[in-house]
């Protein structure tokens, strides 16, 4: 059985306004019907560009977000279900590691403090000095000297600040670990350092991660399973080595040839599609597909009427897209107005402003 | 000879050098941060002044402020204000009483209206402000309702004019220091409770109180483990800021008429009120009160000003 | 002769009561017409704190700017405040990391441009008003003539950046510095804002001064790239060397350090160990000693000098601040049995890092 099972989970914000109690006025669709599964000991990774969702899945799996509607079922409870104190109870198993170390860490705190407060909200240990040992095994483990234990936030470095982060949710002991934009705060040659670590950690204590990033490469790193978000649903999603071998939808083929790598061999011999204009706003979503207003590829009547569904197209590869197989085969080529195709050897596909601003 | 131990002996050294003193909570470094402060420390000496002539006037006034010692001297020469002199150095009031001992009399009462009136709003608007930023952060859809309503009601007492109100408080609960002190602290409420409230609901928002939630600490220790001591910065800075204006507001209501009806007791606002008749002849009788309210509000505001500063995280190093 | 030629730029800061902080200690590089120059490093290596320095933008009070950068014959850093205004805009321009807050908030986008037109190109009224809409529509925003009456925030992140750069080509500059143009982009955004910078190079022959952290951006866009640590440059090279042979562990580490999107999936990162704050004086050593895995008793006897990389087949203009590169150090432990030298590395170069590149 899958450790964690989402079922068409959708998180609505109602959009406030009024003079004396507040009317809602509209809502920002943030998650809109995101089904997926993930096994235990695995990392899930979740992609995709600011605004499409992809934290507020992640929170609304703790229910730090009200869910609107479905099923967030974690080894066999619906999480969406519960009351609110059995809710606080069950994310003993339920952890989150941070974007911004300093920012997550409460200032006025010891790291003593920060990391024995989870335990006395969940009665693990039986006294301070029982929870002191853990905690020293825990910083242990992480890299951190037992010395830090009366040291506060400010004192550390960005990276000790997120091994901080981690061990505050080591120390309960969870199964899942949800890790929001992980090492995308911290400096390049720290990001491997904290990458490395995770790796470690869910080798020795058979964790299982959810990541959430906007860095494709430091995802597809990582993960097992990609799934690739385009404004609040999942566009795609494959094991993260098929994922970047043969991409179907058209958004992951975007999104993967925008993601520059440190090679100028590759950087000048690789074809790379320009989308067009902006993310739509989450508030007022296109009709039909998502990605149709930006979409190279898109078809008349059907892209912007009818909203595809995710589909299983291969062993684990699913792809929200009408039209995936025609765009794998070369049956249908990109329109140019939507995209700039630049093919390697620096013939650009010149292309009028017709695109879709989206605003 | 060994290189490799050589070699990070050398390195230890020089690394070891470049080692930053290790700082102390956040409350330890404002402080550290405050005692190197010109203004603060200014601040604190108005204030330290202010404080023991409060506790120690009546003792070391050369006479007896409420008694009218050279009365005959300022009824007989009509008009004739006596000015500073060896035996007055600040001169005479009006009534011929000496004072300077009014002055370190009247400090006692000028700080008891102030302090107290500001622990009052300060405990009241607190309380509304807490109540209401918690209800809204953490209360769900009730807790909403329960913000609107305490915050209409604070909105409607920042609409009335401060002095307006408190005149109205004055008037419906008769003339007494009590009435000024209440009067006072009443106008300070809302500015507590909204900045507090305030404070808390930008402090919900942060990751760290996220992070706590995340945790599955229960609601109860977030607020009162988390959002709250991080919010009383500003509420704290506020409250010295609000002691400066108190004393002011104070000797306002005085100086309407409002204050301790025993007019011959002195308290700075109520010399004011007395000198402002006879400005023309006698400023120096409205100097002196005068100069005192406002070298202490300027003590009060240096020593805010600077705790402002010395808790701003931003400026940590 | 080179458009801008830095040589030895130094800045200091000295705040009232607080311990002076070298932010710069000593950077030199060269940036030749219409040529791409990559400032690349981590936060704090000072590549910020160049560019500012370069622009006269950094405050007066409490900064000590020393060395010499030359433009055209004239030494930015001592040009009096009014002949640098002059400068900036018509000749000089910035971009930088956030569109948003460079932008003023309550004024139209079409007036932030006009002003600089009317200011530095003396145009007026309409003419002015077509000028700025064409230069919209020249870094791509469409619909110009719209956008011009529309305030900055009604514009999104993207188009934001493309309205600066606009702002920043206004007058034609001959340099263009771009501090993190891209980091606060989302990554389609960013592919879309680096094409338009290299069209721009291409198409107007701006020389441009790329400040980053990203060493997949500077991969795909500069000719010559310097890599900065702690305020000194550490390795200076021809993009391609730079990238195929890394000889500074610095530059070593940080490529070997980063997941590549290409790289198959299963191999653990090698990251370079310890943080920005585990760093000695340049005036007592390489800065860099305590990270590095190679560092040797020479390495703690004052700062190395930036100089060519030694060895047979050394590209020229490849330039390293290190007495013991990797590049030499390679060869070495393949001919030499590892371990025979006393000075080997405390732990041996991976298998990896041995056979990459």
């Amino acid at each position: 059985m899958s450790l964690l099972e989402l079922n068409e989970v959708k998180v609505h914000f109602p959009v406030k306004r009024g003079v004396f109690f507040d009317r809602t006025v509209g809502h920002v669709y943030a998650v809109d019907g995101v089904s997926l599964t993930i096994e235990a000991g695995q990392t899930y990774g979740l992609v995709g560009e600011s605004g499409c969702g992809k934290t507020t899945l992640g929170r609304a799996v703790l229910r730090l977000n009200e869910i609107t509607s479905g099923e967030v079922v974690f080894d066999g409870t619906d999480l969406a279900a519960l009351p609110d104190e059995e809710m606080r109870r069950s994310r003993r198993r339920l952890q989150m590691v941070f974007q911004d170390p300093l920012g997550s860490l409460n200032p006025r705190q010891n790291i003593e403090s920060i990391l024995a407060e989870g335990m006395a909200a969940h009665g693990i240990g039986a006294n301070r000095t029982e929870r002191r040992a853990k905690i020293v095994e825990v910083l242990e483990r992480v890299g951190l000297p037992a010395d830090a234990l009366s040291r506060y936030p400010h004192e550390f470095s960005g990276g000790q600040r997120q091994r901080i982060g981690i061990a505050r949710a080591l120390v309960l002991e969870p199964d899942l670990i949800i890790c929001d934009e992980p090492v995308s705060a911290l400096d390049v040659s720290i990001q491997a350092q904290v990458i490395n670590l995770l790796e470690e950690l869910q080798e020795s204590m058979g964790l299982t991660y959810l990541v959430i990033a906007h860095d494709l490469a430091v995802v597809r790193h990582i993960s097992d399973v990609i799934g690739v978000m385009y404004l609040g649903a999942l566009v795609e999603e494959a094991p993260s080595d098929l994922l970047y071998a043969e991409p179907r939808h058209p958004y992951t083929r975007a999104l993967m040839s925008a993601v520059p790598v440190p090679d100028p061999e590759v950087e000048d011999n690789r074809e790379r599609i320009l989308l067009r204009g902006d993310l739509p706003s989450p508030a007022n979503p296109p009709t039909g597909c998502r990605f149709h207003t930006r979409c190279p590829w898109r078809q008349a009547e059907r892209c912007d009427t009818e909203r595809p569904v995710l589909t299983e197209l291969a062993d684990g590869h699913r792809v929200a897209c009408h039209y995936a197989a025609e765009i794998a085969d070369g049956t249908i080529q990109p329109v140019r107005e939507l995209a700039e195709r630049i093919i390697p050897e620096g013939e650009s596909v010149a292309v009028s402003e017709k695109a879709d601003t989206g605003e | 000879m060994s290189t490799k131990t050589d070699k990070i002996d050398r390195l230890a050294a020089l690394t070891a050098q470049r080692e930053t003193t290790t700082g102390g909570s956040l409350w330890v470094e404002a402080f550290r941060r405050l005692r190197s402060s010109k203004m603060a420390l200014i601040g604190v000496a108005i204030m330290a002044l202010f404080v023991v002539i409060a506790l120690i006037g009546p003792w070391i006034a050369p006479h007896n402020p409420t008694s009218q010692l050279w009365r005959d001297e300022v009824f007989t020469n009509r008009g004739e204000f006596v000015g500073p002199r060896g035996e007055n150095w600040l001169g005479l009031d009006h009534l011929g009483r000496d004072q300077l001992s009014r002055m370190l009399v009247g400090a006692r009462q000028t700080l008891l209206v102030g302090v107290i009136s500001t622990v009052l709003g300060f405990v009241v608007g607190a309380l509304i402000g807490g109540v209401s930023g918690a209800a809204l952060a953490f209360g769900g859809r009730a807790g909403q309702r329960l913000d609107t309503v305490l915050m209409r009601f604070i909105d409607m007492m920042l609409a009335m004019p401060s002095l307006l109100l408190a005149v109205s408080i004055a008037a419906v609960m008769g003339q007494s220091l009590t009435t000024v002190m209440i009067a006072v602290g009443v106008v300070q409420v809302p500015i507590f409770a909204r900045l507090l409230r305030g404070s808390m609901l930008s402090q919900a928002n942060a990751d760290y109180v996220l992070a706590a939630r995340a945790l599955g600490v229960r609601r109860r220790r977030v607020v009162m483990g988390h959002v709250l001591p991080n919010s009383l910065g500003p509420v704290i800075v506020q409250s010295t800021l609000a002691l400066a204006t108190a004393i002011i507001e104070a000797a306002a209501l005085s100086y309407l008429g409002l204050g301790n009806p025993d007019a011959a007791q002195p308290e700075w606002g109520v010399m004011l009120a007395q000198a402002e008749r006879f400005f023309d002849e006698a400023p120096f009788m409205a100097i002196c009160p005068a100069l005192g309210i406002i070298v202490t509000a300027l003590g009060f505001t240096l020593l805010g000003e600077s705790m402002r500063e010395a808790l701003d995280p931003k400026l940590r190093s | 002769m080179p458009l801008l030629s830095v040589d030895e730029l130094k800045v200091t800061f000295q705040g009232q009561g607080r311990r002076a902080s070298t932010a710069v200690s000593g950077v030199s590089f060269d940036v030749d017409e219409g040529q791409v120059v990559g400032l690349v490093g981590e936060s704090g290596c000072g590549k910020s704190v160049t560019s500012l320095a370069l622009m006269g933008l950094l405050p007066k009070k409490g900064v000590r700017v020393e060395g010499r950068a030359d433009y055209r014959g004239t030494d930015l850093l001592s040009l009096r405040p009014s002949a640098m205004r002059d400068l900036r805009g018509t000749q000089l321009a910035m971009i930088f990391q956030d569109p948003l807050s460079s932008l003023n908030p309550v004024v139209p986008i079409g007036v932030q441009v006009t002003e600089i037109l009317s200011r530095h190109r003396g145009m007026r009224g309409q003419a002015a008003r077509d000028e700025a809409a064409a230069l919209l529509e020249r870094v791509g925003i469409p619909d110009p003539t719209r956008r011009l009456k529309e305030y900055p925030h009604q514009l999104s992140g993207g188009m934001r950046q493309r309205a600066l750069i606009a702002m920043a080509v206004a007058c034609a500059p001959r340099l263009l510095i771009a501090d993190e143009p891209t980091t606060a982009l989302d990554v389609t955004i960013q592919a879309q804002i680096l094409e338009l910078l290299k069209e721009l190079v291409d198409q107007e022959g701006t020389a441009l001064l790329m400040i980053t952290h990203d060493l997949g951006v500077v991969a795909g866009l500069c000719d010559d790239v310097n890599v900065l640590y702690a305020g000194k440059v550490v390795e200076s090279a021809d993009r391609r060397n730079l990238f195929a042979e890394p000889a500074h562990p610095y530059a070593h580490g940080l490529l070997n350090s980063i997941p590549r999107l290409d790289a198959p999936r299963g191999q653990p990162l090698n990251p370079v160990r310890g943080s920005i704050n585990d760093q000695i004086a340049w005036a007592d050593g390489c800065a860099f000693a305590p990270r590095c895995d190679h560092y040797t008793l020479e390495c703690l006897e004052g700062a190395p000098e930036l100089g060519p990389l030694a060895g047979a087949g050394a590209p020229a203009g490849h330039q390293v601040r290190c007495v013991n590169p990797v590049r030499e150090r390679l060869e070495t432990v393949t001919l030499a049995d590892v371990g025979a030298g006393d000075d080997s590395p405390a732990e041996p170069v991976t298998q990896k890092e041995e056979t990459s590149e």
